[in-house]
């Protein structure tokens, strides 16, 4: 094999300069591996990265023009050598301990405000100074369990904290997708370079959340507080709550009862001990903070006052993200901790002192001005309207120098190689005085050369960091962490996840029954001389209320089914997501060209057969379950009856629809098989109505809702339970016993047209939807008196 | 000293069509204890009986009653009983209060307990925009080096005259741009207004919530419930503290006026908050009491 020598270590096509020695095991390998393979390699961590659904949601002007944007990964690391990452962690762990001490400060004597060492205007003007938390208890004094740094290195190589995430530090589950996604793609690179390892990070995560409840009897519960789909982190959220195998909750799924937080689950109210939250201070609890909040939880604060609930991180620990800080921590550090401060901020300048003013008014062509109090909004640079902003409120403003990043090589998005401007972001856990820095980042590519504090969004070129393992026995493989029994809780099923279960079945069940539609409509759109046939069935599809060409219909029903998988993707294995995820792909665009349209709706309704397939022989008989097939069979229940009605309400040509209608319904195997003979209405009718051992039929999906209500959970409403019951047999004992003749104007039943008994069937249907909506599914929004 | 005795009964009830499933509220409804008032005696009655009911100290020092109710209501009722005796402020010699520049940069330079608690005070809130809208306002009153009462004692006045009593020109919604462009509202937009014009020009000044005495007109009885929770502003003077301020009846509190909280805006002070789940269409009705005791005795507690 030929071995390219690398005397100087230069990284083929990335940059003719010398790359430091820690590169080299990495540089060694990509150059083994060619740029064939590569690209091959790339391609493959894109597809794992689409499949798997790692995504984060980019919102648009209106919530339903949001989207999910792949994960982007270059699956190129940055190597840091272990003396570097050595210095960074000592700064790091130096600041963790500065901020949480800073928090409790400013949540309880504030000595950093009366000994001058802060302007008062820093809090008091600070919107993210939320008053009512002061004073609150904290437990162990920890308001920074998990904290997150952005950091930038400059091109002379010194490091610089960009901004401090201490609210609700996103990006950790981003960092082990990509490390577990770079280890799947690059397993040589991974054995050559043995980067510390990031299979210790979910235990300590765990461990360091139980560590914060307040039950001293053990088996604490904790759960996932998430924004919802529409967050841009939700993917996070979710892949969180099933490696920590704790619920994933969004503010309606829990409520507080005598200073209590409790999680309604199907089975009753289930009480919470520790809440990772993934939602903004302000937005936590509408009767305390923000009252048009619809995400947070009544009552919440009132809990954590009375020690109930501990929050990770502790409300109102975001008062030190405002950028206004950073020019005060190395007064501060001197003061709490009596050391100086080992990692630099980018310059800053509060602009509420008078000197400061003066040096940023000095050099507004230079220094990027923005807000002091959020890392949210843009910077801005220039005198004129600025300056006028500034001189109205200058306690409002920061001014900051930008730090000129640093180079690294990467791999744009069409495999060409390149050096880049980076930044990262890293994590570290503890209990308020000893953190842990965890050994490796997630790198973004800004595709910008220099930065200053900002929010920065999730959806940028990303990384995976490696610091290569200083103690060569050290295993660099990737283990599989084996989850014991002990730590799994019981998981228990929010209402409102039923509620998506529910519908994801509805949605599948509609979806699969216009796809069948449509083909049908296609299938004889292409046979010669089927002119008739498709008039009468365009004008039973008019009645059913189906639009054609139904291109929309379809794309729309595709998206909400997205919408309710999405919600309840934690719940889902891996295959069943996978597949789901295919569906909106699949949909882009739907070729004009009948034949590869009905291609199209071919491939559809074989992916929607394996997903009940996976239904039926992968999915554990419980709650997420049951309501999943309820949907099923209503849904199919009210798709048949339609169907049944729109034929035999046909003024002439009826005939013409029998076969197709058996065709939508799967039926005409069936049928051939039972009566041999030319498809007379009743017969089908028969078979599709009342054929117990039909799957297709309706005798058959009521059977099934029999069973499945035989199943609901009572605790929560006994007597609703029991009127779906009663319903369900009412309408089952009224299937089993209708028969059906053949009248003088078509089909009867007890020598009334058949209509009307469909019309009752339908009724009732509606009638046990409704039951169930109210039974188990009513969310009531709170809001402000 | 001389000191006035109430009784108060402040009574809200909420109806609603339709069963409310959950309720959560925050009352601010305990007068305030301080060298001028004393509160002998207070009850919180709510029906129908709250789940879970608890008290705390807020942020700025006023007693808060946390109540949440778990069953479907239709009908939430709280009676807040209060005994309390009031005695007169103490009123400077209003030419020999700093002038009104140096109260700002004293607020924010000065690190005493007091002044740092008034430099809370000094910024836009959220309900309390800043801005040269209130500042021109408020600029005739404050002339060059004129002491600081003096000068809001003249604010007051011009407030009091320009502006409209009119209760059906505003809701608790109604941005404080549009108090100043119509100039007409009720107490709350006036304190709302006056705290703006002060925090405009650099002064602290916070928002009071209470209740204030009506008597009725000579020969007249005093109609039940007639009273209402009523609001005004303080304002910080250096070396002295905080002292009271009613733009709607241009006087300087006294012993008609009882304290329950004071915050920033009414948003930190707001007497109910309630957060509840179900329950449409709300109504809501206040009555307030406030009855003066003639008590003998009473002037020497």
């Amino acid at each position: 094999m030929f071995e390219p020598t690398n005397p100087q270590l230069t990284f083929a096509g990335f940059s003719e300069e010398p790359m430091s020695a820690e590169w080299a095991p990495l540089i060694r390998c990509i150059d083994g591996l060619g740029p064939y393979e590569m690209t091959s390699r790339m391609a493959t961590a894109r597809r794992a990265l689409r499949e798997q659904g790692v995504a984060c949601h980019v919102s648009g002007s209106a919530p339903e023009q949001g989207i999910d944007r792949p994960w982007e990964l270059d699956v190129l690391p940055l190597v840091i050598a272990p003396a570097e990452w050595k210095t960074l962690e000592v700064g790091l762990l130096q600041r963790a301990r500065l901020l949480n001490r800073l928090l409790a400060d400013l949540h309880g004597t504030q000595h950093t405000l009366r000994d001058g060492w802060l302007p008062a205007p820093l809090i008091y003007a600070n919107p993210n100074y939320l008053r009512a938390c002061q004073a609150v208890r904290v437990p162990d004094g920890n308001y920074l369990p998990f904290y997150a740094v952005d950091l930038a290195r400059s091109q002379d190589g010194r490091w610089w904290v960009l901004a401090d995430r201490t609210q609700n530090p996103a990006g950790l589950g981003f960092m082990l997708e990509n490390r577990a996604l770079v280890s799947r793609v690059l397993p040589e690179a991974l054995q050559a370079a043995r980067p510390r390892s990031l299979d210790g990070a979910l235990p300590l995560l765990r461990e360091r959340l139980q560590r914060l409840s307040p039950s001293t009897n053990g088996g604490s519960t904790v759960v996932v507080l998430t924004p919802g789909p529409r967050n841009e982190a939700y993917f996070e959220h979710t892949f969180l709550a099933r490696k920590l195998c704790c619920t994933l909750a969004e503010g309606a799924d829990l409520t507080v009862r005598d200073r209590r937080v409790y999680l309604k689950t199907l089975d009753g109210l289930r009480p919470v001990d520790v809440i990772l939250r993934r939602v903004n201070d302000a937005y936590c609890d509408p009767l305390e903070f923000r009252g048009d909040s619809l995400l947070g939880v009544p009552g919440l604060l009132e809990a954590v006052r009375a020690g109930n609930v501990a929050l990770a991180n502790a409300l109102g620990s975001g008062l030190v993200e405002s950028p206004a800080f950073l020019a005060f921590l190395p007064g501060l550090c001197r003061l709490l901790l009596d050391e100086d401060l080992a990692l630099p901020s980018v310059a800053t300048w509060w602009c509420g002192g008078g000197r400061e003013l003066r040096e940023v008014r000095s050099q507004l062509q230079r220094l990027a001005v923005r807000s002091a109090w959020s890392l949210s909004g843009v910077s801005e640079r220039g005198g004129g309207p600025l300056e006028m902003r500034l001189l109205a409120a200058p306690h409002e403003y920061v001014g900051q120098e930008e730090v000129l990043l640093s180079r690294i090589p990467a791999f744009r998005p069409d495999g060409t190689r390149s050096m880049e401007p980076f930044f990262m972001r890293v994590f570290l856990t503890g209990d308020g005085t000893n953190y842990q820095l965890l050994p490796g980042g997630l790198v973004r590519l800004p595709g910008r050369e220099s930065l200053t504090s900002g929010l920065f969004p999730l959806a940028q070129r990303s990384k995976d960091v490696w610091v290569p393992s200083e103690n060569a026995e050290a295993p660099a493989v990737p283990q599989i962490v084996v989850e014991t029994a002990s730590t799994r809780t019981p998981i228990d099923l929010p209402s409102r996840v039923a509620d998506n279960f529910f519908w994801l079945g509805r949605y599948a069940e509609r979806l699969e029954a216009t796809a069948r539609i449509h083909r049908c409509l296609l299938g004889w759109s292409l046979e010669a001389g089927g002119a008739p046939r498709l008039d009468a069935l365009n004008a039973m599809s008019w009645r059913m209320g189906i639009e054609l060409p139904g291109h929309t219909a379809l794309r729309d029903l595709i998206g909400r089914i997205h919408l309710a998988a999405f919600a309840v993707r934690d719940r889902l294995s891996a295959d069943t997501w996978r597949l789901l995820n295919r569906l909106p792909t699949r949909a882009e665009c739907i070729p004009s060209a009948p034949l590869d349209a009905l291609e199209l709706l071919n491939t559809l309704v074989l992916d929607l057969a394996a997903f009940s397939g996976m239904e039926m022989e992968n999915m554990t008989r419980g709650h997420g379950w049951l309501f999943l097939d309820i949907g099923r069979r209503m849904e199919r229940s009210a798709n048949l009856l339609s169907l049944v009605q729109s034929v035999t309400d046909a003024p002439a040509g009826t005939d013409l629809l029998y076969e197709p209608m058996l065709e939508i319904c799967d039926s005409v195997i069936t049928f051939r098989r039972r009566y041999f003979t030319a498809i007379r209405l009743v017969d089908a009718l028969d078979l599709l109505l009342f054929h117990r051992d039909n799957p297709r039929s309706l005798a058959f999906q009521i059977e099934a809702l029999e069973r499945s209500a035989g199943m609901l959970p009572e605790e929560t409403n006994q007597t609703g339970v029991e009127q779906i019951r009663w319903q369900i047999t009412a309408l089952a004992a009224k299937v089993h016993t209708t028969r059906l003749e053949t009248g003088a104007g078509g089909p009867v039943v007890d020598g009334k047209p058949l209509r009307e008994t469909l019309l009752g069937f339908t009724g009732q249907l509606r009638k046990v939807s409704e039951l169930l909506t109210q039974t188990y599914f009513s969310h009531s929004i709170p809001r402000v008196n | 000293m001389k000191a006035q005795l109430f009784e108060i009964t402040h009574t809200t009830l909420y109806r609603y069509h339709s069963p409310v499933l959950s309720s959560y509220n925050l009352m601010r409804l305990t007068p305030r204890r301080d060298e001028r008032q004393k509160c002998l005696a207070h009850t919180i009655e709510i029906t129908p009986t709250p789940g879970a009911q608890s008290v705390h100290t807020d942020y700025f020092g006023n007693e808060v009653t946390f109540a949440s109710l778990a069953l479907p209501h239709q009908e939430l009722c709280i009676t807040s009983r209060s005994k309390v005796t009031v005695s007169p402020p103490y009123m400077p010699d209003s030419s020999e209060t700093p002038a009104w520049e140096t109260v700002g940069a004293y607020c924010i330079s000065d690190r005493s307990r007091p002044a740092l608690e008034a430099a809370e005070f000094l910024f836009a809130s959220p309900q309390v925009p800043i801005g040269p809208g209130f500042a021109n306002y408020a600029t005739p009153s404050f002339t060059p080096r004129r002491p600081i009462l003096e000068a809001v004692l003249d604010l007051t006045e011009r407030i009091f005259h320009d502006f409209t009593f009119d209760p059906t020109a505003t809701t608790v919604a109604t941005p404080l741009e549009e108090v100043l462009a119509n100039r007409r509202g009720v107490c709350q937009d006036f304190a709302h207004f006056q705290i703006a014009c002060l925090r405009s020009l650099g002064l602290p000044a916070r928002y009071v919530s209470g209740y204030l005495e009506t008597v009725p007109p000579p020969g007249c009885p005093k109609l039940t419930g007639a009273d209402a929770s009523h609001a005004w502003i303080s304002v910080y003077c250096p070396g002295i503290g905080w002292i009271d301020m009613d733009p709607t009846n241009n006087l300087v509190p006294s012993m008609s006026h009882v304290t329950l909280a004071w915050g920033r805006d009414y948003g930190d002070v707001c007497p109910v908050r309630g957060v509840v789940s179900g329950g449409e269409c709300p109504t809501l009705s206040v009555a307030v009491d406030v009855v003066a005791l003639e008590e003998p005795g009473i002037g020497v507690l």
